[in-house]
């Protein structure tokens, strides 16, 4: 879905090359040979439009609507323009001009886009073309608001595997050596009873009954309890997640929670201080007392310590993303760049999510204590310290099973209200509830996989390929709020999962420089002066902003691991052929003074 | 020829500025040379780093590299310069390099203070004369036995010039010339140069060579970068009437055919001045020059729009751009570009050697950059000696224009590594180098300036010519491991055979592109749409689609063209570079400006981790080589003796190759600054994510 007129060098197109092309319905579609289309995607109109190009000026072309994507294919240009972008991107569909206009084409529509740009088509006044165009798209691009299903429902893909089999809970759980003599694991939420935006399965401190959990929930909000998320093999100590106390105005206390928490401070088997970071500035958890809300106090918790981490709420992120995408979309700012990216406060948060992220896994694995992370209802914020400190401390989490362990439990599973967030399929545009966490997840990812180039076996296309599927409704991955809804809707049963496209097709996401490194903490760097615009995310509709694909470094380094896989094999068979003492034929001695020339190696 | 100044025992130096206190006893010593730190317990050492400088130690401050000396008096920080009545408890020096020394003074003797610190001072700090330059102590010291040349071109025979000439084609209209021979013409300009072969040795004699175009190199298409040393503003009408005519004369005759188009550009009015170049790069250095942890982080909130309000990296912005626009003339529209500047050694060096570096292929090799600084700096008149103010003479003359050059062709090297041979590595230790005075290269004014002072006349001592070392012999400061960093392992070297073919048939196509040829193609595509979208955009879309669509009228639509179709289009590494120069892409040179900051440091992260393997696998590949050839030759026994890799287990610093060693704690550095208030969003920071009343959940 390239907006440039040079498709071939902008890579971050939204795949399509896995679709089969079944047209199964005739008509005109089957002339225009190389429009894409998924097994279940179905055909709904074309239209000769002019697309309004913000790179290459006005773009004569023909659009064509699918129940899943919108295709624009220009008719004069060379190379061809192509857009290629899945209904589940839209936000915000608006008219523009319109019969009080002049000119032929003064009809206007405006499309705007949840990754970071704008559609603008001219249409022409015959036919109504445009009140078409835009009924359409608002039904297909809006299926909840319009009593219709998802496009994941409808989805006849087939992979190779079947990535709802990635996480399963209890195996996650064993594989960081739970459950133990001091956790235990329960079935308490089987039937999402005690809290019906977590989990079915939960990992609890051993020495705590069920009994306890129940009077536990009533004092936290939206009875999230603190609940285990990770265990450290050496120290003992875990990373624990929850919401925020019901203390309210008045103080109130409640003894279980109390003893609770300290039932969660012994069980690391030292005697230091629980540790509970509340990832909200102070200010805010104070105000949250007004709502019934608050942060425990130090009297109520003596054996704890409470450190703020300043980590703003969803909507200063939601408006910091949306001056960023004023600045590079769509052209980027020219003068004063670096004082404007830094009014978008963009990556200030950033800074602090890392910022607290190290912390915490920082404490876990050298303070010994074990450290409980809340914000207010511990969906957001506290997914994303929680997810992003697990893979600072666990390699596993840092290879492409891991990661997608990683967000189907600490994300998906826990309740990160992706519908709310992320608006899928839901026309209210403007929608209070709609804020950029994951991505800005996403992008501390990022971060320090561009910091630590060798550490993770992704590479930047897995990462920029989930964000693509978090908007495009094409897998049922990231539909829901939570698993009680999933599972209401039968989501793994009617849907395909994202993590089958990817784990179908691995090589393309595989970071060739990946050195296995078991054990070791990864901490970056919070600093700005490391910290990075993802300018191949952010700004990559932009034909401007060159990105080289592939990147020289890769291209170069598998080019040797080429040559040298070529040299052991002719090895292995000199080795043969000298064993079996037979003479060199002449034809393979010259190949490798071949070979020789490419290899330019300086010492 | 080294010799002691002076020199304080029981110094303490801080190893890390970071309130710990940590640190070493040791000798601080002052010579004609370099200030030094020497360890105590210098046994300990036992990491030798992989990459050391031979010349200049890790606690060794060459006495040109000292950019500040400051004194801490009671806590307060004060410059140091010329006499002195008290003398400081802590002393603190900022090198030209960036790196930052902590000495203690309180356990030493106070008399040894007195005399290391006014030593010091007066060592680094004051005016001297150029033969007090190390320089010359160690060129009559040490017999320079080494051949420097090593393929660098030095420009400084008639022969070079010529080869250069012929290498780009160039010899047809353009020649070189003896006329400054004795240095009749000038004592400013090289001993030979090139001229437009119409140019008679009358006119360059003139007025001192001012008002010449002198030749830099010529394009593929046979256009030309040329440059001129503008005349003085004359306070007298009638001779400045007549330089104009003389001028005019000039113009004339280099712009009729043979001779393609000319276009001139005025770089004192088109750039930023030398001043503004200083005080960028003053206000930039010290955001690096870091005192502490705290500093760092304070620093930090503000980063971005410290980095912005320094203008550094818009200066770079502003060459970069230039350069790409006289590319465009050569490149595009066939015409001579002629940069005009009062010497013609500062802003033209830096735009002649950029162009070079972007569209001559030979540039981007190790040679052929040593070729180039050769051609257009060194010989090329850059004063060197002043622009450095390694004398101390004079603050004003002080730009670093040199710098800006390595810093935009780095900008070049990040955003394409496989078009060169060297690594940003080896950009560092070069701008390092510019401090080293044993290397004649960096220390005179002017080809006219090195002659006289070599000759040896005026120094009773010495009757022999001096013989001075140069820098572009790299095994004077590394050893062979070492000078293995500075080659790119990317590089992607363009196949011989190829080359040589290319190279004959260029020349073919050359002699028919001399000729005045047809504008190109104009671009008839967006016509067709034009009135529909006029329409649109005045009548419907208002205001707001200005900012979609690109207004096409723009006077730097041809550079914005250019530029877009070459980016538009796959690299060829050995073609014509552009850099891209969009805010989000000019980015600061790391590698240089934050490699002594522990805070910057990433353990077993940066760049380093995946060159590292990439070096890990050349030496695979490389040893699978032997491996065949050996079976291949012997051909008969069929057992494998496994070559061992020594392969360097332990995990690199993102600021290797220059980190200083210390085996620091894996704690993370985490941020000390406080976050700043978010004025503009009040009311949205007061809110919470989902506003629910829980009060009501506990009935």
């Amino acid at each position: 879905m390239a907006s440039s007129s040079t498709p071939k060098y902008n890579s971050n197109s939204l795949e399509s090359s896995s679709s089969k092309r079944t047209l199964k319905d005739g008509t005109n579609w089957e002339q225009n040979e190389e429009i894409p289309r998924l097994p279940g995607e179905t055909r709904v109109t074309d239209k000769d439009v002019i697309y309004m190009c913000p790179f290459n000026g006005p773009v004569k072309g023909r659009v064509y609507i699918t129940n899943y994507r919108l295709y624009l294919r220009s008719v004069e240009n060379d190379p061809v323009v192509v857009l290629n972008v899945p209904l589940g991107v839209i936000s915000r569909i608006e008219k523009m001009g319109g019969a009080s206009s002049r000119g032929e084409n003064s009809y206007g529509l405006d499309i705007t886009c949840k990754d970071m740009r704008n559609l603008r088509f001219a249409l022409k006044q015959e036919g109504h073309s445009r009140r078409d165009i835009f009924e359409v798209l608002t039904k297909y691009a809006f299926p909840q608001s319009h009593n219709l299903l998802f496009f994941a429902f409808v989805n006849e893909e087939k992979f190779s595997e079947n990535g709802w089999m990635v996480y399963n809970p209890m195996s996650e759980y064993r594989r960081q050596g739970l459950p133990n003599e001091r956790w235990r694991v329960t079935f308490i939420n089987e039937h999402y009873g005690l809290c019906d935006t977590y989990p079915s399965l939960l990992v609890v401190p051993y020495n705590a009954t069920d009994d306890d959990l129940k009077k536990v929930a009533a004092f936290r909000s939206r009875n999230r309890i603190p609940v285990l998320s990770w265990f450290h093999p050496e120290t003992q100590a875990v990373i624990m997640r929850c919401s925020q106390p019901l203390v309210g105005m008045s103080g109130k206390r409640n003894k279980d929670d109390e003893r609770y928490l300290d039932i969660i401070r012994e069980a690391n088997g030292q005697i230091s201080k629980l540790t509970i970071y509340d990832a909200r500035p102070n200010v805010n958890a104070v105000a949250n007392k007004a709502t019934g809300g608050g942060y425990e106090g130090e009297d109520a918790y003596p054996n704890a310590e409470l450190f703020f981490l300043d980590i703003h709420n969803i909507h200063v992120m939601r408006e910091s993303l949306k001056k960023l995408k004023d600045i590079v979309y769509p052209n980027v700012e020219e003068s004063h760049w670096l004082s404007s990216l830094e009014s978008t406060h963009w990556l200030e948060h950033i800074k602090l999510v890392l910022t607290g992220a190290i912390q915490v896994a920082d404490k876990v694995s050298s303070g010994r204590s074990s450290v409980l992370v809340h914000c207010s209802d511990g969906w957001d914020r506290t997914a994303q310290l929680t997810s992003l400190a697990m893979l600072m401390l666990d390699s596993y989490y840092r290879t492409i099973e891991g990661f997608e362990v990683l967000v189907q439990k600490e994300w998906i599973s826990f309740g990160h209200k992706f519908a709310s967030r992320i608006g899928h399929g839901d026309k209210n545009h403007a929608d209070a509830d709609r804020s950029p966490i994951f991505l800005q997840f996403i992008d501390c990812v990022w971060q320090m996989s561009k910091q630590f180039p060798t550490a993770f076996e992704f590479n930047e296309q897995f990462l920029i390929t989930i964000l693509d599927h978090l908007y495009s409704c094409r897998f049922g991955t990231f539909l829901y709020n939570s698993e009680s809804a999933r599972e209401k809707e039968k989501v793994t049963e009617k849907t395909l999962s994202l993590w089958s496209l990817i784990n179908s097709e691995k090589s393309k996401y595989i970071n060739p420089f990946y050195t296995k490194e078991l054990n070791r903490a990864l901490y970056p760097v919070a600093s700005m002066r490391h910290l990075e615009l993802w300018v191949n995310y952010y700004i990559r509709w932009n034909p401007r902003i060159r990105q080289q694909q592939p990147n020289p470094v890769e291209q170069r380094y598998m080019e040797l691991l080429a040559l040298r896989d070529d040299y052991i094999r002719r090895l292995e068979e000199l080795q043969i052929t000298n064993n079996s003492k037979i003479p060199n034929s002449s034809g393979s001695s010259a190949s490798p003074s071949q070979m020789m020339s490419q290899v330019q190696t300086h010492f | 020829g080294e010799l002691l100044l002076c020199e304080a025992s029981t110094v303490y130096k801080y190893i890390q500025e970071d309130g710990s206190n940590r640190g070493t006893y040791g000798k601080l010593v002052c010579t004609n040379f370099k200030i030094a730190f020497l360890d105590d317990d210098s046994t300990s050492n036992d990491n030798e780093p992989q990459f050391k400088n031979k010349i200049v130690g890790e606690n060794d401050i060459t006495l040109q590299c000292v950019d500040q000396i400051y004194g801490v008096y009671d806590e307060k920080k004060k410059l140091l310069t010329g006499q002195l009545r008290k003398y400081p408890e802590k002393l603190i020096i900022y090198c030209k390099d960036l790196r930052v020394f902590n000495f203690c003074l309180r356990y030493t003797k106070e008399e040894e203070v007195k005399r290391i610190v006014s030593g010091i001072v007066h060592h680094s700090q004051t005016p001297k004369l150029l033969k007090r330059l190390f320089l010359f102590s160690y060129a009559s010291a040490a017999p320079n036995n080494t051949d420097g040349r090593n393929q660098t071109v030095m420009f400084d025979t008639l022969e070079d010039w010529r080869d250069e000439l012929e290498r780009t084609k160039g010899s047809v209209k353009y020649k070189a010339v003896t006329t400054n021979e004795g240095y009749r013409v000038s004592e400013k300009l090289p001993l030979y140069f090139v001229v437009p072969i119409c140019v008679s040795e009358e006119s360059i004699l003139k007025y001192e060579g001012r008002g010449i175009p002198i030749w830099c190199w010529s394009c593929h298409n046979g256009a030309a970068l040329l440059k001129m040393s503008a005349f003085p503003k004359e306070q007298d009408d009638s001779a400045s009437q007549m330089q104009k005519a003389f001028l005019d004369g000039i113009y004339k005759t280099i712009s009729k055919p043979p001779y393609e188009l000319l276009k001139t550009d005025d770089l004192s009015s088109s750039l930023p001045s030398l001043q503004d170049i200083q005080t960028a790069y003053t206000r930039f250095k010290q955001l690096f020059l870091i005192d502490n942890s705290t500093d760092f982080w304070a620093t930090d909130v503000k980063w971005f729009s410290l980095l912005e309000s320094t203008n550094w990296l818009e200066i770079i912005r502003r060459v970069l751009r230039k350069a790409i626009e006289v590319a465009e003339c050569l490149e595009r529209q066939h015409t001579n570009v002629l940069l005009i500047e009062e010497s013609a050694t500062d802003l033209c060096c830096v735009i002649s050697s950029l162009v070079q570096v972007m569209m001559d292929s030979y540039s981007r090799t190790k040679s052929g950059f040593q070729s180039l600084i050769q051609k257009e700096w060194v010989v090329g008149g850059h004063g060197f000696l002043d622009r450095c103010n390694h004398l101390h003479k004079s603050d004003k003359e002080e730009a670093p224009v040199f710098l800006l050059l390595l810093n935009c062709v780095w900008q070049l090297v990040q955003q394409y590594p496989p078009a060169f041979e060297f690594t940003e590595t080896y950009l560092t230790v070069l701008s390092d180098s510019l401090y080293v005075p044993i290397f004649s290269t960096f220390f005179f004014n002017s080809q006219h300036q090195k002659d006289t002072n070599t000759s040896g006349e005026g120094f009773k001592t010495q009757s022999s010519p001096f013989r001075f070392l140069t820098v572009w012999d790299w095994s004077v400061q590394f050893d062979p491991k070492a000078q293995a960093f500075l080659n790119n392992p990317l590089y992607a070297e363009k196949p011989k055979p190829d080359k040589s073919q290319r190279k004959t048939t260029r020349f073919k196509h050359q002699r028919q592109l001399s000729l005045p040829l047809t504008q190109t193609k104009s671009s008839t595509k967006r016509g067709f749409f034009r009135e529909e979208t006029d329409h649109l955009i005045k009548n419907i879309l208002g205001k707001r689609i200005g900012k979609f669509i690109n207004s096409s009228d723009e006077p730097s639509n041809s550079f914005r063209e250019f530029y877009d179709s070459w980016h538009s289009k796959p690299i060829d590494y050995h073609g014509l570079l552009l850099p891209c120069i969009d805010g989000p892409e000019i980015k600061v040179w790391a590698q240089r400006y934050l490699r002594w900051i522990p805070e910057a440091q990433l353990h077993g992260g940066g760049t380093i981790a995946t060159t590292a393997k990439i070096l890990d696998l050349m030496e695979e590949v490389q040893s699978l080589q032997v491996k065949m050839d050996e079976e291949r030759s012997q051909a008969i026994s069929g057992d494998i003796h496994s070559v061992p890799l020594l392969r360097n287990s332990a995990r690199l610093s993102s600021l290797f190759p220059f980190a200083l060693l210390q085996r620091q704690s894996i704690k993370p550095a985490l941020p000390t600054s406080t976050w700043k208030d978010l004025e503009d969003e009040e009311d949205l920071v007061k809110r919470d994510d989902e506003f629910v009343d829980l009060c009501g959940d506990m009935l």
